[in-house]
């Protein structure tokens, strides 16, 4: 594999290291990785840290390049990389984007308790199985034609509403109220949208799920109630997933064309995967509208996967939806690159921010955030693995001051798959699970232990550092209770 | 005939990737495509029943690569096609054009083990020493 990565670090604080631009020729700017000590370890392991070296080669880099505590190694950017770059003359990396564009998590609240679903969740793991499509090659229950599809990558989850699909209000606690703006079905390929027909409303494979929670703690009661979160042993509900093969093949197309259009616009940068262009170029301008179609397309997938999971509920448990209280606590979206305008040294600039595998965290009062969250900042949703527990968190002052209103997006992969199923050779992982009281069901039982907590990193410590670092706050803790997987 | 090793697995730690063997481009090029599917699920479970004509075209070997297995991803989201056999009748720096051979998923038959969404360019080569090396690393 990868040699470990052996560069200099200077201590910032306890949880902010730099890389400084002496590091290599080129940097523009320096790197800063946040993580405890500890962490640090484990992160120098693979080759993530170069990375973030070299995603401070990009043209128009501001301040730093970013990376939250669950970085790793990932196609030119790291998962967990943040980088701004000037709007004015800097440039756009579908590779800061990622592959599957506008990866993210939706969470949902209800008036339920834990003892109250779980006589029932085993009925319920197998009712939400067949609800939501999931596992490889499936194909969802949406039947749309091209003309509807374009329509999608539009509107958004709004179009979905407006097909009875989920609710009007789901909208406005959802991260660019579900629709981008400026998204051009004509940007994206014929490819694209031939891989993504036939997949909308699917959750997929890999680390993607929809998982039936129990609030197990609360660190703040006030902004939790806020959320809609009352009580420990509340139920709440998480669903994971992205663009599909639509967002994937945008990503690979622009990566085509921006990798032929590096040259000519004289742009030199340590690694192919970082192919960019200027945003204000034609290149840039085509991917963003087509970056925007994929994301709308993903918000569209949560959306209706939400509708269904509230249909489910509603139907398992023999009770209304209205009387379930399933609303929705917000969307996010944790593979994007957005426009926003950022104070920098008393002035504003308007700044494309990648976040991969990163979080939105803005804090409040901030204008785009929802009027409810308001007070409390932007919820931020952020998954663990399946055999542990996922955090809610907001959004801080500190976190727009330092990492462009950033914070990070999950635990992050400690073992390779591979490596994952030998280790855990032998091992029934659904029944250990379930001795845990945590109920799984997948397409591929066979590939669970992939999936297993030893194949992750506790998020519990990515989140302390972010919580102390300050770029987001700790608001509750869910663990699973009920697992639908590809 | 000896048992020639066709390709090996990379362990990646968020991803995964294969390494192709072959005495000339072709034949790595075919080890390439037949240890993608075999990612996907088992190869011998697939039938060549249909057959299926590919073109790709590129600026380079590597790029060649990308597109040619990006192809396989195209087939199988789109129209759920699984192949075992690859036969390359054409292949230069910049265009490669064969006849595939396989079989629509029939889950009865086929477990499928891993969705592959992209193929990336981290880390790629094709290398031509004492045969040729294949390297590709996949998003998925």
């Amino acid at each position: 594999m990868s040699p470990r990565w052996e560069g200099k670090l200077r201590r910032i604080d306890d949880y902010r290291w730099e890389i400084p631009r002496s590091y290599k020729a080129g940097m523009r700017v320096p790197g800063i990785v946040y993580a405890s000590e500890e962490m640090l370890e484990t992160i120098r392991e693979e080759q993530a840290m170069e990375q973030v070296v070299n995603v401070a080669f990009l043209p128009g880099i501001e301040c730093c390049s970013l990376a939250m505590p669950d970085i790793h190694w990932g196609y030119g950017f790291p998962i967990g990389g943040v980088a701004a770059t000037r709007v004015k003359d800097g440039v756009v990396s579908p590779g800061g984007v990622g592959f599957d564009i506008n990866c993210g998590v939706r969470m949902l609240r209800t008036n339920l308790t834990a003892d109250e679903v779980k006589p029932r969740m085993e009925e319920l793991v197998n009712a939400l199985f067949y609800a939501i499509p999931s596992g490889v090659g499936a194909e969802g229950k949406l039947r749309v034609s091209e003309k509807e599809l374009d329509q999608v990558l539009v509107k958004g989850a709004r179009w979905a509403v407006e097909k009875g699909l989920g609710l009007a209000e789901d909208l406005a606690v959802c991260e660019e109220e579900g629709a981008m703006k400026g998204a051009d079905p004509g940007k994206v390929s014929a490819r694209a949208k031939a891989r993504g027909k036939p997949q909308l409303g699917t959750v997929g494979s890999g680390n993607h799920f929809a998982e039936v929670q129990e609030v197990v703690e609360i660190f703040e009661p006030d902004m939790a109630k806020v959320m809609g979160i009352q009580h420990v042993g509340q139920v709440t509900v998480m669903v994971h997933s992205g663009s599909r093969g639509l967002g994937h093949q945008v990503c690979t197309d622009y990566l085509e064309v921006m990798g032929r259009a590096i040259s000519r616009y004289g742009i030199s940068l340590p690694d192919r995967q970082l192919a960019c262009a200027p945003v204000e170029s034609p290149e840039g301008q085509d991917y963003l509208a087509a970056m925007a179609a994929a994301a709308n397309y993903a918000w569209t997938n949560r959306h209706c996967m939400a509708h269904w999971v509230r249909e489910t509920f509603a139907r398992v448990l023999g009770r209304s939806e209205v009387s379930l209280g399933m609303r929705v606590i917000y969307d996010v979206a944790h593979n994007i690159a957005k426009m926003e305008k950022h104070v920098i040294d008393g002035e504003r600039v308007s700044l494309c921010v990648h976040r991969k595998g990163a979080t939105r965290a803005f804090p409040p009062g901030h204008p785009d955030i929802p009027d409810v969250y308001k007070k409390i900042g932007q919820p931020v949703l952020i998954p663990g693995d399946m055999g542990r527990y996922s955090f809610l968190a907001v959004g801080t002052e500190r976190a727009l001051k330092d990492t462009w209103g950033s914070t990070c997006h999950g635990a992050g992969r400690r073992l390779s798959r591979g490596a994952a199923k030998r280790s855990l050779k032998g091992v029934n992982i659904a029944q250990r699970l379930r001795d845990k009281g945590i109920l799984v069901r997948a397409t591929s039982m066979g590939e669970l232990a992939e999936e297993a907590s030893e194949a992750y990193k506790d998020v519990a410590q990515v989140v302390e550092v972010t919580h102390q670092a300050g770029i987001s706050r700790n608001v509750a803790r869910m663990r699973p209770l009920g697992v639908v997987k590809g | 005939m000896g048992v020639k090793k066709r390709f090996a697995v990379i362990e990646h730690t968020a991803d995964i990737g294969i390494v192709a063997y072959g005495s000339d481009l072709k034949e790595a090029f075919a080890n390439a495509a037949y240890g993608f599917f075999s990612l996907i699920t088992e190869p011998r479970r697939i039938r060549a029943s249909l057959e299926r004509e590919v073109e790709v075209r590129a600026e380079d070997l590597e790029g060649l690569i990308v597109a040619w297995l990006g192809e396989f991803i195209y087939l199988f989201d789109v129209e759920q096609l699984l192949f075992k056999k690859f036969v390359i009748e054409e292949l230069s720096e910049t265009h490669l054009k064969a006849t595939v051979h396989g079989e629509k998923v029939d889950l009865q038959r086929h477990r499928l083990k891993l969705g592959i969404k992209a193929v990336t360019r981290h880390q790629l080569s094709v290398v031509a020493r004492d045969g040729v090396e294949a390297r590709v690393i996949f998003d998925i």
